[in-house]
């Protein structure tokens, strides 16, 4: 069990923040540490994706959306109106409707937090199935193009769509009980249940991914990446490898989309714009495409930073300046970043340094 | 049976004709070499066979199942292991994990029972890596098991590609060009290493342009030129045959 | 559909597609001569816009438009000098998400000098409620610019690179990189000038069609997709293909109006997009062996 090593440190770390806010007085903090942890969530998930298995995601907040505008349209949307339709009283047989009283006193029925978070993460699931069959057949260029269409079909149509809310998103969604005694929802009293509801989670789906990362599955994604030829010659499914890990990636992003959504109340289409999915591969980017651990301190401390508004109004430019930065200087992500090399490579930069097969005259 | 039967088989790639009615069988247990000058469309069939390519017509044969038309995983699967020419190494992987992927098909863990760290899983892991690690004992590159793969030098690279061609247990082994860019003492090495393979039990097809090893291990050899084949016979014969001669060496 | 309804939203979609088909050809003109998709191709249609309006108070707008187009060329120069010249052959990878960056970047910084307001070019001719009439519709006058100076820019480029020296000489750069170089093209400068046209077409495009759709920070990025779609609709660098192509989008969009709700006209060309990806990535024209010849 010694790789769990490293996720008891920060479990540790974990509550040792919290303790320390709470006793300097400082657990504002709290909220923002927990909303990163779900987008956390989202880019551990993608880095798999992108990192091991190779393939680029320019979409991947469409999945978050997916997931909490799902969520958070069947927790809100009221259906007595429909009461009487059998897909209605179907529901209500199993138990997975809610009824009661809306704020105005009128009745009011709709999904569970349960059932609602379910069907979105399915829903997800399926469509990243779908998307994925002919999308990941396709390479570079393509791929990414492709993945930015789709992320930007689903902002079309939940910014287009009434049922979800056209530009003010949804909002006085319900919060959540896991289980009696743990529910994610926004109530400041809570702060301290849901940082650590946030953080279990996502330290849960690093568990999963770290296991799955060194297992047959996780060599056989990365044999793909090194070599997709060579991958299938001993054996390996590369479209259906490529495929699952992607759904996967889809399902990580869609169970942070609904928790979130649960947490804050609320959801707005700007979480399934092309900045939200750019900014999620920068930070992959950053954090070294094939290193999980990156992926999750940069996940963390860049959302934190953009959270607590460190970067003011230049806030997508930062992502911007940062995928263009590190693609140029670690294109292998900061951690691991060569000193000697990145230096000769500003020196070529600067032209204070020929770079081999440079073109001086034309041969005679 | 033969193991391996080829029957009239054609790739062109537009204009050019690259394999041109091509029929020939394998025997199991048998060393069967397939020579010819470059461009005489030798790795084209090999692609063939392995599925990288899809033939424009003609039947492959293996084990009495046709495989034409099969992707590679699926040939894979039916007991086909091959090398590549240019070395195919899974890079920003050890050469023990080059080898162990290629026990793939010997496990079976999948997504969920991966993620989950199931008990069978972990117990399937142990014997991947310590049958691997045989591998890499019986190529004597053992010493360089935790060394990223592609970071060895080109013999060694060559010799974690055949462990991990082995680790599949194939029945048929199709080797391209395993003595290229070796010097002779390392060509005997992969002579010997072939030989040990055939007593294995497993049928070897190769590709290669090292006459001397080709005429040392092979008990067949078919002649390409022009992606046609213009001799199959034994290695003693083929030295004589006028017409491979000719293609050789030119009138 | 009355037929002067017909004619106007013909002439709507010839425009609209003009505009496709220009981006579509700074993306070939630049993937042809280096592989890369520059996803900052729309923001050249944007800067050309917005520099121009700026410059309006100060000089005659032809001089604006001049100077919007020549400032955009250096800075499409210094995008590639900066940002892509001195990269040791970089994985595909890494290509797409500095481009992307750039896009972001770019925008970001337009964003942060004129603001999110929105502003158009005057017309070239009259007001916006000036017409002429053509075969029954009345049509405003800066429809016509922009096929015109569209068209034009077709032209110019058939010429450039089929007489041309330097022409010829990007195209053989396209043809075979170390073909070229050997044969003493420096390729470099090549890379260069392809981003300079790119950026030049683009900004003259963004100029003269200002008055009909106006400009702001972030028209790029809808812009390059669409521009994207075409391109790869036509067969990724086959530019006469893509004028075909631009103007098969932009009809396709404009008559989409009549039945679709108008939220989702733009989601028309994604979605044809994602089609031709999965079906036929070569394009409509391209062929797959050519396709596969510009190596990933």
């Amino acid at each position: 069990m010694k790789k769990m090593l490293p996720l008891a440190v920060v479990a540790l770390i974990v509550i040792a923040i919290q303790v320390i806010t709470g006793l300097t007085d400082t657990r504002f903090y709290l909220t923002q540490l927990t909303m990163s942890a779900y987008y956390a969530l989202l880019i551990i998930g993608l880095c798999v994706v992108m990192g091991y298995a190779g393939q680029i995601s320019l979409g991947h907040a469409g999945f978050f959306a997916i997931g909490g505008y799902v969520s958070a349209a069947l927790t809100t949307r009221n259906l007595v109106a429909h009461k009487e339709t059998g897909l209605v009283k179907m529901l209500d047989g199993f138990g997975l409707l809610v009824s009661g009283q809306d704020i105005y006193g009128d009745a009011f029925m709709a999904v569970t937090p349960w059932t609602a978070c379910i069907l979105a993460v399915l829903c997800a699931g399926l469509i990243a199935w779908i998307l994925g069959i002919p999308v990941l057949k396709l390479k570079g260029h393509y791929l990414a193009m492709a993945t930015l269409g789709f992320g930007i079909i689903i902002y079309r149509i939940v910014l287009a769509s009434a049922y979800f809310g056209e530009a003010d998103g949804i909002s006085e969604v319900p919060g959540f009980t896991l289980v009696p005694g743990l529910t994610v929802s926004g109530d400041f009293g809570a702060r301290e249940e849901n940082y650590y509801i946030a953080w279990g989670l996502l330290i849960l789906g690093m568990v999963l991914l770290r296991n799955l990362i060194d297992s047959r599955v996780g060599r056989a994604l990365r044999s793909i990446h090194g070599s997709e030829e060579a991958a299938a010659s001993v054996g390996v499914n590369t479209a259906r490898y490529k495929l699952s890990v992607f759904v996967l990636s889809a399902v990580f992003a869609a169970v942070a989309g609904v928790f979130m959504v649960h947490y804050n109340g609320g959801i707005g289409p700007s979480e399934a714009g092309v900045m939200k999915s750019v900014r999620y591969v920068a930070i992959v980017a950053v954090g070294g495409m094939a290193h999980i651990w990156g992926a999750l301190i940069m996940g963390i401390v860049l959302n934190f930073l953009s959270l607590r508004g460190v970067f003011g109004s230049y806030d997508d430019a930062v992502f911007g300046f940062i995928l263009i930065a590190i693609m140029l200087f670690a294109p292998n992500g900061i951690l691991s970043l060569n000193w000697r090399a990145s230096v000769e490579r500003l020196l070529t930069f600067a032209n204070l340094r020929k770079r081999p097969g440079d073109q001086t005259d034309a041969p005679s | 049976m033969p193991l391996l039967e080829v029957s009239r088989l054609h790739k062109k790639f537009g204009g050019l004709h690259a394999v041109n009615d091509v029929s020939f069988a394998v025997e199991k247990g048998s060393i069967k070499a397939v020579i010819g000058p470059n461009g005489a469309g030798k790795t084209t069939l090999f692609n063939l066979i392995t599925g990288a390519e899809a033939a424009t017509s003609g039947e492959i044969q293996f084990n009495g199942k046709a495989i034409q038309g099969k992707k590679p995983h699926q040939i894979a699967a039916c007991g086909i292991a091959r090398t590549f020419q240019n070395i195919k190494l899974f890079h920003d992987m050890t050469a023990l994990e080059n080898v162990m992927v290629g026990r793939h098909l010997q496990s079976r863990a999948g997504f969920m029972a991966s993620m989950l760290n199931l008990p069978w899983t972990l117990r399937e892991e142990k014997q991947i890596r310590q049958k691997s690690e045989e591998l890499l004992e019986l190529l004597e590159i053992a010493d360089y098991a935790d060394v990223e793969a592609t970071s060895l030098a080109f013999g060694q690279q060559r010799a974690v590609e055949f462990a991990r061609a082995l680790a599949m247990e194939p029945t048929l082994l199709l080797l391209d060009e395993p003595a290229a860019g070796l010097n002779i003492s390392e060509t005997a090495e992969v002579g010997r290493l072939i030989g040990r393979i055939r007593d294995f039990g497993i049928t070897v097809l190769l590709v290669e342009h090292d006459m001397s090893l080709v005429m040392e291990i092979s008990d067949e050899i078919a002649v390409l030129s022009f992606g046609q084949k213009i001799a199959e016979d034994s290695p003693a014969a083929i030295q004589d045959n006028k017409e491979v001669i000719r293609v050789y060496l030119g009138d | 559909m009355t037929a002067e309804l017909f004619i106007q939203y013909l002439f709507a979609g010839i425009t609209y597609g003009a505009i496709y088909a220009i981006v579509a050809i700074g993306f070939n003109i630049i993937y042809n001569t280096t592989g890369i998709i520059n996803f900052a191709q729309g923001e050249f249609v944007m800067l050309g816009g917005m520099i121009s309006i700026s410059l309006l108070p100060f000089v005659p707008m032809p001089v604006a438009i001049a100077l919007a187009v020549i400032l955009t060329m250096i800075f499409g120069a210094l995008l590639e000098i900066c940002f892509i010249r001195w990269l040791e052959s970089p994985g595909v990878l890494r290509m797409i998400i500095i481009t992307i960056g750039l896009s972001i970047l770019t925008r970001e910084v337009a964003l942060h000098i004129w603001g999110e307001s929105i502003r158009s070019l005057p017309y070239f001719v009259g007001d916006e409620i000036t017409t002429v009439t053509i075969l029954g519709a009345r049509i405003s006058p800066q429809v016509l610019w922009v096929i015109g100076v569209c068209g034009l820019m077709v032209v110019f480029l058939s010429v450039f690179f089929q007489t041309t020296s330097v022409g010829r000489e990007m195209r053989a750069c396209a043809a075979n990189r170390k073909a070229a170089i050997l044969c003493g093209i420096n390729t470099r400068n090549m890379v260069t000038l392809s981003f300079i046209l790119s950026a030049g077409m683009g900004a003259l495009a963004g100029c003269v069609m200002s008055p009909i759709t106006s400009t702001e920070y972030d028209i790029g990025t809808g812009l390059a997709i669409k521009g994207f779609t075409v391109a790869i609709l036509g067969g990724l660098g086959n530019s006469m293909a893509a004028v075909g192509a631009g103007l098969l989008l932009g009809i396709l969009e404009a008559f989409s109006i009549s039945i679709l709700p108008l939220a989702f006209k733009d989601a028309i060309a994604i979605t044809i997009l994602l089609l031709i990806l999965f079906v036929r990535p070569h394009g409509l024209f391209g062929s797959s062996a050519a396709a596969g010849l510009k190596e990933f």
